[in-house]
């Protein structure tokens, strides 16, 4: 027994050594800016920078709409397909998955040949089209994420016998979705959304490609011509992220409860 | 006579290839407490289900008050629904859940507190607006979920198998609630449930369905006491049946298992040496003889069921066993296995069907 529990330990110890020894080397280094002590020079540098303020504020302004547009689009998906076509969810399911075996790139090339500017729809033709553009493809690159944890709260669930007793009480589809079934799966949809906005904060290759000004093309800039700054915006980075999937978890706790009882 | 309040009309639903209602028609009164029963998969939920407006009926029509309403969505049908998973939103408090339906209709806040409050008193939970779903018995949780249909004054009350997730204990005291708030609002209530006595204690009429078609309708003594059919016989109460063979067609005489007896009435069909069936509630079967039982049969006692206040009996007759129940007297020792005993009934309370 103590043996086990020594290979155990053996085997989390090397495992969070591959995690962490990079992570406080990265660390270490964004605070050698200054020669000879350490200090926080690179990341005052960084807050300071106004590339940095308006890039991270524009990845936010994109991802919040990301969101927004993921959870329009795929709460109700996901509750008409559980609700009045579950034959659809394998076709569902493996179209949600399409966005992590096509690589960005495709997707951005694919975008910009059916939306340049000489195009029907010439998003690339403003920079309001571009934006949308760009939303959208975040929305797609999210989906996998954002349709699981939708479909694992709605499992939590029972959405036929609660849409029907909204029903029968005189409710509408809309209200329904809205009153009931969401605030139900709240939980699951803000995990999707941090998720999501994970994901936007760090993106390179579509903000690139279609020329935003998104905090992801601004990082690859930073750390091609800086020396301590890039080591300090990739744990910048790390807390943000951390920071959404610590947030999933402390929301897991506010979930609404159910009670089979048969007392 | 009052008035016909709920009417459904050659109701037919198939999925598929599946007919699982098969033309059912019925017609109640305002006030009435109906019990739709049969065994799983008889059709009973999905008539409740086309009533409510969850399943469109294949063909048929569904009339409350007057109105047709088989094309109608759910929310337009002013019913209330209480289901057999409690549904209660999990997501708002006892008050909240109670008030939806008011809410969604517009009622002004004040006038829903009020009516919340009503309900909440009504269901014997008052101040209970605060608490959430989780943190009730299901007991409370279904009678909140009542309280839940009916705030809203519904037009008609359906009941799917609410008391199935319950323990039995609950079962009957909430059943025992369930009719007395339905005779003080004198709501129109259906009630789905393969539970016989669950229907038979609480209905005003029920439907005995099978294989999507109504087997009998009628008042529960009538359903219990004159069985239109064998499925009617066997599925309601419990039913000893006696496999006999006529004797002598003019003298209505049949032979159990080599003792002749004399019957009330013979099937319009039967033949000498022909086989029927007969088929007797064990409450009409008495150990030894009494004055105004016409037929005595003998057996040997095969087995002895101590049930407290009741001692079960089962009697080989020779091939036929019935079962019958005698109370427990404390000043007499229980019957024992293998001893003889006759036992006598009334010609008149044996059911005679064709075998």
């Amino acid at each position: 027994m103590k043996g086990n529990r020594f290979w155990a330990w053996l085997v989390f110890g090397i495992g969070a050594a591959y995690f962490l020894v990079p992570l406080i080397a990265t660390f270490e280094f964004s605070l050698r800016m200054r020669r000879g002590y350490y200090s926080f020079d690179s990341y005052a540098s960084v807050f300071s920078d106004p590339r940095f303020q308006a890039t991270f504020g524009y990845s936010v302004v994109i991802g919040i709409l990301a969101i927004i547009v993921g959870i329009l689009v795929v709460v109700p998906a996901v509750y008409f397909v559980r609700l009045r076509m579950p034959w659809l969810r394998p076709f569902v399911e493996f179209l949600t998955l399409m966005p992590l075996i096509i690589p960005a790139i495709i997707l951005v090339y694919g975008y910009i040949r059916l939306y340049n500017s000489s195009s029907i729809i010439p998003f690339t033709g403003s920079a309001l089209g571009t934006d949308i553009l760009l939303t959208c493809a975040y929305v797609t690159l999210a989906l996998p994420y954002m349709y699981r944890a939708v479909d694992t709260g709605m499992r939590t669930i029972d959405v036929q016998t609660l849409t029907e007793a909204a029903q029968i009480a005189g409710a509408k589809t809309p209200q329904i979705i809205g009153r009931i079934i969401l605030p139900n799966i709240l939980v699951a949809v803000l995990s999707g959304a941090f998720l999501t906005f994970a994901i936007v904060i760090g993106e390179f290759t579509i903000a690139s490609l279609l020329n935003r000004p998104a905090f992801g093309p601004y990082l690859q800039n930073i750390g091609a011509n800086r020396a301590y700054e890039p080591a300090a915006l990739a744990i910048i980075s790390f807390i943000i992220t951390w920071g959404a999937m610590g947030m999933i978890n402390v929301l897991g706790r506010f979930a609404p409860r159910t009670s089979a009882r048969t007392d | 006579m009052a008035s016909e309040f709920l009417r459904v009309d050659n109701l037919t639903k198939s999925f598929g290839t599946n007919t699982v209602v098969k033309g059912v028609s019925f017609a109640f009164e305002k006030g009435e407490f109906i019990s739709l029963l049969g065994p799983s998969g008889c059709g009973k939920t999905t008539i409740l289900r086309m009533i409510a407006g969850f399943e469109n009926p294949t063909s048929g029509s569904i009339t409350v008050d007057g109105n047709d309403i088989t094309h109608l969505k759910p929310n337009q049908r002013q019913l209330g629904m209480v289901f057999q998973a409690y549904a209660l939103f999990p997501n708002l408090n006892v008050g909240d859940n109670i008030g939806f339906g008011l809410k969604i209709a517009g009622m002004p806040t004040e006038e829903r507190r009020a009516r919340v409050a009503d309900m909440l008193k009504l269901i014997g939970l008052p101040g209970f607006e605060k608490r959430y779903p989780y943190e009730m018995s299901g007991g409370q949780q279904q009678r909140v979920a009542l309280a839940r249909a009916i705030a809203p004054r519904p037009r008609m009350l359906l009941l799917d198998e609410p008391l199935s997730a319950l323990d039995a204990k609950i079962r009957v005291s909430l059943r025992e609630e369930i009719r007395a708030i339905q005779l003080d609002l004198g709501i129109t209530t259906v009630f789905v449930t393969h539970d016989q006595e669950e229907a038979l204690s609480i209905s005003d009429r029920i439907v005995v369905m099978n294989a999507g078609n109504i087997e009998q309708l009628g008042a529960p003594h009538e359903i219990y006491n004159k069985p239109a059919t064998r499925f009617v016989a066997t599925f309601v109460g419990q039913l000893n049946t006696i496999e006999a063979v006529v004797s002598d067609v003019a003298a209505k005489k049949v032979t159990i298992d080599g003792q002749t007896v004399s019957l009330h009435t013979l099937p319009d069909n039967a033949k000498a040496g022909a086989g029927i069936s007969l088929t007797l509630r064990p409450e009409v079967l008495t150990v030894g003889a009494r004055a105004d039982n016409d037929i005595s049969l003998t057996g040997t006692i095969s087995d002895v069921t101590f049930l407290g206040s009741v001692i079960r009996l089962r009697v080989a007759l020779g091939t036929n066993i019935v079962s019958l129940d005698t109370f427990n007297d404390q000043r007499t020792a229980p019957p024992v296995r293998g001893e003889p005993v006759t036992i006598s009934l009334a010609s008149k309370d044996l059911l005679v069907l064709a075998a």
